[in-house]
């Protein structure tokens, strides 16, 4: 009997392995490379302030306050999406948001701001998106929090909701008080 | 008809301007990148190498590698230097650490398990066969 039904818990035990590797990465963005950057300084930059090619902007320029570096585009769909929680964050004060304009146009960029409101403290344009290699950047949108002496504490790939900043980003805020 | 090849032809000269090739100043240079470049991942559409991949940022990526070669950088530090922004997965053959033994050496214990299950399973059979001819009520499958 027992060996009748070998083959049936034999079975078993592989679908039980296969479950909770299903279940394992449920709910996960598996698409979501985990950022070597964590708990090391944000890389060198110096970009333009978008709309204002002569204005440069570089890392050292944001110490002193954590930020949000929000990578976004205006080809971007999924940046429209995460367009309202941004709007929401930067309204409550919690932390300073600079825009990074990713491989986009000045004059779209601007167009896209002017259509659904700019809540950025600050967008720096990076048009070619060479910078954004040294960041790990490999979409839009993408959002680092950099702390106070410029190290990167936390990183969300792919658009923000509500529920990600309430669960993610504010305890990350938290811990930097 | 018509129609379709129109359609076709649209197709065909997208995917070729995805393509823009590359000016490669000799053959070594050529075959270095394409050995590199099917060694690293796309980080965007998981399932292809960066030499595969159509999207923008393997595009940036593998001009960022040719600039590297071209700096007289060694395949081993243009690796380092994708790792240390991407993570490891760009690699498609992971470094053997203790966190990705179980990914080198998982499958190969598997089947040395299934080895050792045949090999019972064969002895049990060989030893028993002879003496034990199989009796009516034992014949379960």
């Amino acid at each position: 009997m027992i060996k009748r039904l070998l083959p049936l818990f034999a079975f078993m035990a592989l679908a039980v392995l296969l479950a909770a590797g299903v279940m394992r990465n449920s709910g996960k963005d598996t698409s979501a490379i985990p950022s070597p950057l964590i708990g090391k300084p944000a890389p060198a930059f110096s970009l333009p302030v978008l709309g204002d090619p002569t204005r440069l902007v570089s890392g050292a320029d944001l110490l002193g306050r954590p930020y949000l570096l929000n990578v976004w585009g205006s080809w971007c769909p999924a940046c429209r999406d995460e367009h309202p929680v941004i709007t929401e964050l930067a309204a409550s004060g919690s932390v300073r948001v600079i825009g990074y304009d990713y491989k986009d146009t000045t004059e779209d960029a601007q167009r896209w701001l002017e259509q659904f409101g700019n809540p950025y403290d600050l967008v720096i344009a990076d048009e070619a998106g060479l910078a954004a290699l040294d960041w790990g950047i490999y979409g839009a949108p993408e959002s680092f929090l950099v702390d106070a002496s410029g190290i990167v504490r936390w990183k969300f790939v792919g658009p923000m909701t509500s529920e990600v900043v309430r669960d993610q980003l504010l305890p990350e805020l938290e811990k930097l008080k | 008809m018509k129609r379709w090849l129109v359609l076709l032809l649209l197709l065909v000269s997208a995917a070729a301007a995805a393509l823009e090739p590359i000016k490669f100043t000799d053959d070594a240079e050529e075959t270095r990148f394409r050995e590199l470049s099917a060694e690293l991942r796309c980080v965007m559409c998981q399932n292809q190498s960066l030499a595969d991949s159509n999207a923008q940022i393997a595009h940036d990526l593998r001009m960022q590698v040719l600039a590297l070669m071209r700096e007289g950088k060694t395949n081993r530090e243009i690796k380092e230097y994708l790792v240390a922004r991407y993570s490891e997965f760009v690699l498609y053959s992971p470094p053997v650490r203790p966190s990705t033994w179980l990914l080198w050496f998982g499958p190969g214990l598997i089947l040395l398990g299934g080895a050792v299950v045949l090999a019972v399973v064969v002895r049990r059979r060989a030893d028993g066969a002879p003496a034990t001819p199989p009796s009516e009520d034992s014949q379960e499958w």
